[in-house]
């Protein structure tokens, strides 16, 4: 049984998806999910303690085929660190799921939306735990065609849900599509998909101009699914249309899976000591984080619309991101990490919190929450904390990643990179400042409508925000974690282990014909 | 010249990817948008086949004869899964055109795109009434 967990994790959603989807009667199909979330949330806690605790990978062959041959599913510390991330949140996303969804969806449509919930977090927690670059292409489509499916269910309260899930369809498809196109390349240049092989034979191939190719196909798909600017105009209008639920989900998860799988080709197949990487990639990331971050403000800056105004404040979230594998050392992946922790819980938060008002009233602006910070305390306290989390204050956990991030910089000599982060997370202040100023300094209209709350409905917002605080105060745990995930892609650190014994077997099959 | 005979088939795969890209971006009708995009796939497919063919090469099947050569089969089966994902999004993406032609009443993206605004505009004043 233990030593099926690698699978367990991925096969648990997939295989409680199709029951969801038969489930007839009313809520059995969030009970479905709820047990196959909290179950995924388990295995990948204890996935994670093993690691934490011995330190060495754990390799599940699949079928019993040993890499390179086989698929093989990889738990090291980095895979384990995202993998409670990403289970984590579908759990708390999926107890609030139950009042969200009943509230946006149409009861008959129940058992379809749990169906695609599952698979799309079937999809990511694949992603991160597949050792195999095709692998990863085949979850990263699960994920991202049940993805389009539920940004669409938005659609019977809002019909723009429609072109904003055939834009991130388009996009989605073409970002995935450059994806299979570099690895194409790489798989002519090497003759193998398995990350850790292709790591090992790129280092021993001369002639690496189609290896460049196959970079700038897969950074470019991957920045396109993690929408780094330029490429992030499906994610606003995908984010601010979708049911809440799916928007708390896809924001605090769908993105940090693709962060996660950029990690692990830049650093962990093609590596530091590829030529142009720390230059080239690494300038590239930087700039476009730094132009994401401002963009990414300033648009949250201007915006009334509440959902839209966090989701471009993810933009520039995600930026921060960049910047941190812009640096290319381990801090700064290691700070990567941090935030890409911090944020989906920052945004979790903020989205289940958004949920409970947008559960409530057509259209969710500025002027819907003015004067709603004494109607709905719990709820307006949770966006609240929130927002301050994003700024970076400290005793949140924003301050954490906003701290390593900013160290790391400075270690790197990139003080002008440091000081525009500084001032763009400052800057942050200013949509937070808007928050406040109309839910708590302004009076509630005497004919607006009167919003409630009840504990079931706050609650799960409200698990995410005071882990923001604990992991702000008490964060040892965590940076070490990601510490510990950033060693994986360390340069000295080679994980080819399990490949060299995969190799030993390719030469004794070659030996016996 | 020669060059370009010899690599024919990745000149084809080539040109039918920039096609394919090129009606993705450039076509407002989104039935075209999706067109365009299973060319750009499937042209990914053909880079695929073409990178598994050896010349002279029979289909994988062991025949006990050493000298036999084989296509490489792996190309052939990832992109078995590439297609099956390729009508998975094809199904996705036209379920969506039905759905906004049902709402929208067009599927041009400009067209769309001036009712979106028009959707906000209405729900910005829908806000502001209550208030004033």
């Amino acid at each position: 049984m233990m030593q099926h967990l690698p699978i367990l994790q991925v096969i648990l959603p997939l295989l409680a998806a199709p029951f969801a989807a038969l489930a007839s009667r009313r809520h059995l199909a969030w009970h479905l999910t709820l047990v196959a979330t909290a179950g995924a949330f388990a295995i990948s806690l204890v996935l994670l303690a093993t690691i934490l605790r011995t330190g060495t990978p754990i390799i599940y062959d699949l079928g019993g085929w040993p890499a390179p041959i086989g698929i093989v599913y990889v738990i090291d510390s980095a895979s384990a660190f995202v993998l409670p991330v990403v289970s984590g949140i579908g759990f708390v996303a999926t107890l609030a799921a139950r009042h969200l969804v009943i509230a946006e969806i149409d009861a008959r449509d129940h058992p379809l939306f749990f169906a695609a919930w599952l698979l799309t977090l079937a999809g990511m927690l694949g992603q991160v735990t597949t050792g195999d670059a095709f692998n990863i292409f085949v979850f990263l489509e699960i994920s991202s065609l049940s993805g389009y499916a539920l940004v669409a269910m938005g659609a019977g309260r809002d019909r723009r849900a429609l072109p904003a899930a055939f834009n991130y369809l388009i996009l989605g498809t073409v970002g995935a599509t450059f994806y299979v196109i570099g690895l194409g390349l790489l798989y002519m240049l090497t003759g193998t998909l398995n990350l850790a092989d292709l790591s090992v034979r790129l280092a021993e191939i001369e002639n690496l101009r189609p290896a460049y190719v196959a970079l700038a196909f897969i950074a470019l798909g991957l920045f396109l699914k993690m929408a780094l600017f330029p490429l992030h105009l499906w994610l606003a209008p995908a984010y601010s249309h979708a049911p809440s639920a799916v928007t708390a989900l896809m924001a605090a998860t769908a993105t940090k899976v693709s962060v996660y799988v950029l990690i692990r080709f830049l650093f962990g197949v093609f590596g530091f000591e590829f030529p142009y990487m720390t230059q080239a990639v690494g300038g590239l990331l930087l700039t476009l984080g730094l132009l994401g971050a401002f963009v990414g403000t300033f648009a949250a800056i201007v915006e009334t619309d509440l959902k839209r105004l966090f989701a471009q404040s993810s933009i520039a979230q995600l930026g921060y991101m960049a910047i941190g594998l812009g640096i290319m050392t381990s801090a700064g992946i290691a700070a990567s990490f941090i935030h890409l922790f911090n944020h989906a819980l920052m945004k979790g938060a903020l989205f289940l919190a958004l949920g409970v008002i947008a559960a409530q009233t057509t259209h969710l602006s500025l002027h819907t929450i003015k004067g709603a910070g004494r109607q709905i305390p719990m709820t307006m306290t949770a966006i609240l904390l929130g927002g301050l989390a994003l700024i970076g204050v400290p005793l949140t956990a924003g301050f954490i990643s906003k701290l390593y991030l900013i160290r790391a910089l400075i270690d790197s000599g990139l003080w002008a990179v440091a000081a525009l982060t500084f001032v763009s997370s400052a800057l942050a202040l200013v949509y937070v400042w808007k928050i406040v100023e109309h839910a708590w300094l302004t009076e509630r209209p005497e004919n607006a409508p009167v919003l409630t709350e009840t504990p079931g409905q706050w609650a799960p917002a409200w698990i995410l925000v005071l882990a923001t605080i604990g992991f702000g105060i008490y964060a040892g745990p965590l940076v070490e974690a990601a510490f510990g995930a950033a060693q994986v892609f360390g340069p000295d650190i080679i994980q080819a282990t399990q490949t060299i014994e995969g190799l030993h077997i390719i030469e004794g099959l070659e030996g016996q014909e | 010249m020669s060059e370009i005979a010899a690599h024919w088939n990745y000149y084809l795969v080539i040109i039918l990817m920039m096609l394919g890209f090129y009606a993705v971006i450039a076509r407002g009708n989104m039935v075209k948008k999706m067109v365009g995009l299973n060319i750009f796939q499937t042209s990914v497919f053909m880079l695929y086949i073409s990178v598994g063919k050896i010349d002279g090469g029979t289909a994988p099947i062991l025949t006990g004869d050493p000298a036999s050569v084989y296509s490489n089969p792996l190309p052939h089966v990832l992109i078995l899964t590439a297609i099956v994902v390729g009508v998975a999004t094809t199904a996705v993406g036209y379920a969506l055109i039905i759905r906004i032609y049902e709402a929208y009443g067009t599927i041009e993206d400009d067209e769309v795109a001036v009712l979106i605004d028009s959707d906000q505009d209405a729900r910005e004043r829908a806000d502001a009434e209550p208030a004033s």
